[in-house]
């Protein structure tokens, strides 16, 4: 398993898919690497030679935000929102939904599992 | 959907002249508004802004970080205190 950017690249799967192994890396940017590199995106890690790892690992780092960095500065961002104490921010702090969706149902992602709560009647059936 | 760049950003008229007028004269005021929408631009750094959010009027002081934000980002217009009966969790504001 050849490391780049500090994770392991699963070596048998097709380098598309290999390459989104690493956080910031999608589909479409593997695709874009590999093409950069004018491999296909069908062959796997372990077909490449030593200098192709090594190439892509280089490209990787200087050209794409990824992994910890990328971690770090999606924090910042979201540090910042709530710093300024905009709306975006105090829906941050409280993790509510950020971006208008509802809350009186679902929103189960932000808010975690559902708490209970006694005597909380149900809606009426219409 | 983004706003034209032609366009520019959106700042209420009115308030625009008000914010040009006090930063010609070095004075610091706080500025009433109703205008939610008006982006903050640099040109409002430092100064202080009433925001009104449907009742009152929320003293809002602009900084470096809030630029390109809009006013009423700053004035919240729901205050939830939680459900009765419910102890913990009260943080943030």
């Amino acid at each position: 398993m050849p490391r780049i950017a500090g994770v392991d690249v699963p070596a048998r799967k097709r380098g598309e898919v290999a390459l989104t192994a690493i956080y910031g890396i999608g589909r479409s940017r593997a695709r874009e690497i590999l093409a950069r590199m004018d491999l296909d995106v069908d062959t796997r890690p372990e077909d490449w030679t030593d200098d192709q790892t090594r190439k892509i690992r280089r490209l990787i780092e200087d050209h794409y935000l990824v992994e910890g960095q990328l971690r770090t500065e999606t924090q910042l961002n979201i540090k910042r929102l709530m710093d300024i104490g905009c709306y975006r921010g105090l829906r941050h702090r409280r993790n509510l939904p950020v971006r208008g969706q509802r809350t009186q149902t679902n929103a189960r992602t932000r808010k975690g599992r559902k708490k209970t709560v006694a005597g909380k009647k149900k809606a009426p059936r219409k | 959907m983004a706003r034209s760049l032609k366009k520019g950003p959106y700042v209420h008229q009115k308030l625009q002249r008000k914010v040009d007028t006090l930063n010609l004269t070095d004075k610091k005021r706080v500025i009433k508004t109703w205008s939610r929408a008006s982006m903050i631009t640099p040109d409002f750094v430092g100064h202080t802004f009433a925001v009104h959010n449907g009742r009152q009027f929320i003293p809002v002081y602009v900084t470096e970080n809030m630029v390109g934000h809009r006013l009423g980002e700053f004035s919240p217009t729901r205050n939830y205190r939680g459900h009765s009966g419910k102890k913990k969790d009260r943080r943030g504001r």
